[in-house]
């Protein structure tokens, strides 16, 4: 068979993929990065009832190959578009599902719209192994590096243009691979064929981009369209890549006046501003700057602002530069020397270049230096040592943004990186996390725990005398100092509480009788939190509390996750009486689809296969084979995302990190798949069932080898240049990938040799598995960490071949 | 215009009027059973919110009030069948009416009385000015978005809400002119309180801010002004939920 036979089972696999990534953008920035999850189960839904489709339909289908193939890829390409524009138009409102249980009609119409291109997309590739039974590993092979080549490509792409006019180029691949396919039907070939390449092209080129525009689209609701709502605001700039859409906007008649956590004693109003919009809602402000200190003296009076007070000309680090707001309170507060590091080079443009005049130049300081660097990977490489570490409020973009990642792990904010973080501090140093106040609090306590434990685990014998937390009515600034504070350092914390209406809910020395004073809680949680998380209640206090405040760590790096199940029943009650704010929806959402698409595995795959089990003979042992190809699934995504996580902070970026490894584990399992017959050949003798038993021999060490020594050699390679990171990382992901790639092919051929009528079966049942584990890998990992995931991946391997050769079922 | 073609015009516009008056009473007069209802869930509501509610309950001149006003009015169109459901509902523009219990919880906590004078910032619907315009001498509402501030001004003034003055701009600078009032409700969202507010709140006055986002209030904000000038705030949980389980961390 001619290598350009199977070119577009590449392209298909490669748009589809590619789609499924871009539509997690596009609903980031319409809706928000909580979608990420839907858009997976939409493509579960899409691969599970095209298999049934094929199934039943098969021997059409493989009759009329490449015009079922062509057709399927075109439909790939029309829907591609015609489903996002219109579910893009639908009405939904998520904000308002807790009130109006209508609103999840709209969500489904969204779904029953989306799913058509996977659909599509995954027709075309369940036709091409049921084509092709005799071929099942290079097929296997181009669709794995055709969806590698679509996941790295994809976020190569959205450097280069926005993700509306992406949509286009993916419908365009659509009609590409139909071209291709087309050339290899028996009549009407040149005619089909020519057709269908110039429907590439018209797509490509001349679809109006108001088709497919996300601006008018996004919710009312996101900040970004409320702030277009005041009168005579308007766009200044759009930026578009793939860690996010960022949007500058002027509002000259209403201006914008951010500052958060600012004192209720000042007085001064902020000078004009830019706000920066990150997928039109998260918002940092670039502020007008003239060069007086004076004109932003309100900084000053912010709770972010409490180190300066203790600090003479400090040597500053800041942790997520944004507009540049601690960067100009670093320089009012006299600072020498300032690094600020963010993360998207986009926003460091337009800080720096774009509207240096505006802020003032400020990045152009001689003791200014900005870095293009993650918050982390910053401090765990840089030389320099610091006075202060400023973490303002300003979430680091997480690989949601980036949409692939179905889990908003953080390494920010763990255990391991305030150690990092006191690492490069000076003796008399202090590191600043300013975060929102939510009440009941649940960030600050979650973060004075892990300071506490980050304390502990650098030795430090009583973290109580290391600690400050002061508050005002939104915001809450944590200190935590690499040395006990001194007399002076409490009193001048004292003092800047006192003058600026703040309330201290921790510092040395602290008595019930100082706190609760300006910004009244009905209980003062923070102070009675920290008393309990300093003291010997620590667990019993972290157990009874109703969310979870445990310390993040870098196996379970997921700060932002406080769901705990068992308080689930009391705020559902409470969600119409005013407690709909309590409730935190990421992990629900999350819940929610897996429910989702276990059900929806289950009618699409298991009742249809029930009900044929005639059509499939005695001879097939389906419980066992539907069982091998469920563990294949769910095993490979569960080492997949596990080393998405672990490679995050290695690679300096979430988005990187799922690029290469999504891409690495791909493109190697599909030359692992390729290679798959001659490892039989090689080692197994011939029978499949021992080539699958010692390739997952291989799998199982090396995953438990990684799982001992990975975390020690990332950290001792961490400074080195990116492109030889990227190189290490696929090095590493190789081995592991390639073996991963073969049980999957051989028990196709296993299987297929036994009875064809089951191939589409096992496709579809792998493919649903996969997706399924993408969020129950999500899911796990919350609770059990990586570590967790990786060994229960390595069971299911294991067990995978007994599944194959066994008697029973 | 000829005389008599200027006397059918005035007579058109003078039946056309009476007409709007006789129709917007009996819409009045609309749905009393259902805002009987309502009210009664906002009793239940409130008390289980005992953060946010002082003393006995609502104040019964403030569930009065708000068993009058035709809510359905205030409303779009296409949403006046949940108008008296316990729930916020969109009015465009990114905003929402609040939910009913809320309205109630705001409008106890400034805790105005006849002769006061009461700002608004963020006129929305124009249903919290509505709701305080029985309570108070005077209120004073300010609309960052011409097109909702102009539909609320006219429909309360359709409606008879005479001591209601609304106006278009930017809330950030207070109404200077009529300063200081006893009574303050800051419904825009921001990042902070706008200094010129606090400056315009009388001494022994309070200033509500909810704080969250358009269809879920995290919590209620309560600025208070000391007599000796003095600004407290509390943070008021719109409902009972203790973090802890088995009691509090003594």
């Amino acid at each position: 068979m001619r290598v350009g036979r199977l070119l577009p089972v590449g392209l298909i696999s490669a748009a589809t993929l590619a789609h499924e990534v871009l539509l997690m953008r596009l609903f980031s920035i319409i809706q928000w990065h909580q979608f990420a999850y839907m858009i997976i189960s939409i493509a579960l839904l899409g691969f599970g009832a095209s298999g049934t489709f094929v199934a039943l339909a098969r021997r059409p289908l493989v009759k009329w190959y490449p015009a079922a193939f062509a057709a399927s890829a075109a439909l790939f390409g029309i829907t591609a578009v015609a489903s996002f524009a219109g579910a893009e138009r639908l009405p939904f409102n998520a904000l308002e599902v807790v009130w109006n249980p209508s609103q999840l009609g709209w969500l489904a119409a969204s779904y029953a719209l989306l799913v058509l291109p996977f659909f599509f997309g995954a027709t075309c590739i369940g036709l091409a192994f049921s084509r092709h039974p005799g071929q099942i590993g290079r097929v296997y092979a181009f669709d794995l590096v055709g969806a590698g080549v679509g996941a790295l490509g994809i976020v190569g792409l959205l450097f280069l243009v926005f993700p509306s006019a992406a949509l286009r180029l993916i419908a365009a691949l659509g009609f590409a691979a139909a071209a291709l396919a087309a050339t290899g039907m028996g009549r009407h070939r040149r005619l089909a064929a020519g057709s269908l390449g110039l429907a590439a092209a018209v797509i490509a080129v001349w679809l109006p981009p108001s088709f497919t525009a996300t601006g008018p689209h996004m919710s009312q609701y996101k900040g970004l369209s409320m702030a277009l709502d005041v009168p005579n605001a308007w766009v200044v700039e759009e930026r578009s890549s793939p860690l996010g859409l960022l949007t500058v906007v002027e509002s000259p008649t209403v201006p914008f006046r951010h500052a958060p956590g600012l004192s209720l004693a000042n007085t001064q109003e902020p000078p004009a501003q830019l706000a920066v919009f990150s997928d039109g809602d998260s918002i940092t402000a670039m502020t007008a700057y003239g060069g007086d200190p004076a004109t932003v003296a309100y900084l000053d009076r912010t709770t972010a602002a409490l180190p300066y007070r203790m600090l003479a000309r400090p040597r500053t680090l800041v942790l997520g530069a944004g507009g540049g707001e601690q960067v100009l309170l670093a320089l009012r507060a006299g600072a020498d020397i300032v690094d600020a590091v963010e993360v998207n080079p986009q926003m460091i443009d337009l800080a720096r270049n774009r509207f240096a005049n505006f802020v003032g130049g400020i990045f152009s300081r001689p003791n200014v230096h900005l870095h293009l660097a993650e918050a982390r990977a910053f401090a765990a490489t840089t030389g320099e040592r610091y006075d202060l570490i400023q973490m303002p409020l300003l979430d680091s973009f997480s690989a949601a943004a980036a949409g692939v990642q179905s889990m908003h792990e953080n390494y920010t904010y763990t255990v391991e990186a305030l150690r990092d973080y006191l690492a490069v501090l000076k003796p008399e140093g202090v590191v600043a996390i300013t975060r929102w106040l939510r009440v009941p609090p649940r960030d600050i306590l979650k973060l004075f725990a892990t300071a506490t434990a980050a304390l502990e685990a650098d030795g430090v014998s009583q973290p109580s005398r290391h600690l400050a937390l002061i508050r005002s009515w939104n915001t809450a600034t944590l200190l935590v100092a690499k040395s006990p504070f001194t007399g002076e350092d409490v009193a001048a914390i004292r003092g800047f509480a006192a003058e600026n209406f703040f309330d201290i809910s921790w510092v040395p020395g602290i008595s019930a009788s100082d706190v609760n004073r300006y910004n009244q809680l009905d209980q003062e949680y923070l102070y009675e939190g920290a008393v309990a998380l300093l003291g010997p209640k620590r667990a019993d206090f972290t157990e009874r509390y109703k969310f979870d405040i445990a310390p993040a760590t870098d196996n379970r790096p997921y700060f932002f996750d406080f769901f705990r199940w068992r308080a689930l029943p009391e705020l559902l009650t409470l969600r119409t009486q005013g407690g709909a704010a309590m409730l935190d929806w990421g992990y629900l959402i999350l819940a929610a689809t897996l429910a989702q698409a276990a059900i929806l595995s289950a009618v699409l795959i298991l009742l249809p296969l029930w009900l044929r089990r005639c059509a499939l003979g005695r001879a097939v042992p389906r419980l066992r084979f539907g069982l091998y190809f469920l563990a294949l699934g769910l095993a490979f995504l569960f080492i997949e995302i596990a080393f998405i996580q672990r490679f995050v902070l290695f690679l300096g970026h979430p988005l990187y990190a799922v690029a290469v490894v999504l891409a690495g584990f791909l493109a190697f399992a599909g030359l692992g798949s390729a290679l798959a017959a001659r490892w039989v050949a090689a080692v197994g003798c011939g029978s499949a069932v021992r080539g699958i038993t010692l390739a997952v021999v291989v799998i199982a060490f090396l995953a438990g080898t990684y799982l001992l020594v990975l975390p020690l050699i990332l950290e001792r390679l961490l400074a080195l240049p990116d492109a030889a990171k990227i190189a290490i990382a696929l090095l590493l992901i190789a081995p592991l990938a390639v073996f991963m790639g073969m049980p999957f092919p051989l028990g196709l051929g296993h299987v297929g040799a036994r009875s064809e009528e089951f191939l589409p079966w096992a496709w579809g049942i792998n493919g649903c598995a996969s997706v399924l584990s993408a969020i129950l890998a999500a899911l796990l990992a919350t609770h059990i960490g990586f570590t967790g995931v990786v060994t229960i991946a390595t069971i299911l391997y294991l067990a995978a071949p007994a599944l194959l050769a066994g008697s029973w079922g | 215009m000829r005389p008599l073609a200027q006397c059918q015009a005035l007579m058109a516009t003078i039946l056309t009027s009476a007409a709007a008056v006789v129709s917007t009473t009996v819409l009045a007069q609309d749905r009393l059973g259902e805002r009987a209802a309502m009210i009664e869930t906002i009793k239940l509501h409130a008390r289980s919110a005992p953060s946010a509610v002082e003393g006995q309950g609502i104040d019964p001149a403030v569930l009065e009030t708000i068993g009058k006003v035709p809510r359905h009015f205030f409303v779009p169109e296409e949403q006046r069948g949940a108008a008296y459901q316990d729930r916020p509902l969109p009015i465009g523009y990114g905003q929402t009416i609040s939910q009913p219990f809320i309205v109630a919880l705001m409008t106890d906590l400034i805790n105005v009385g006849p002769g006061d004078t009461v700002l608004e910032i963020g006129t929305g619907s124009g249903y919290q000015a509505a709701v305080l315009s029985p309570l108070t001498a005077k209120v004073y509402s300010i609309e960052i978005i011409p097109e909702l501030g102009e539909r609320a001004a006219a429909r309360l003034a359709e409606l008879r809400f005479d001591n209601v003055e609304v106006k278009v701009g930017d809330g950030y600078y207070g109404w200077p002119a009529q300063a200081p009032f006893d009574g303050i409700v800051v419904t825009a969202a921001a990042s902070h309180i706008p200094p010129p507010l606090v400056e315009q709140l009388a001494k022994g006055g309070r200033m509500v801010v909810p704080v969250g986002g358009p269809f879920a209030t995290q919590f209620l904000m309560l600025v208070e002004k000391r007599r000796d000038g003095s600004i407290t705030t509390r943070q008021l949980l719109p409902v009972a939920f203790v973090p802890l389980r088995g009691g509090r961390a003594r």
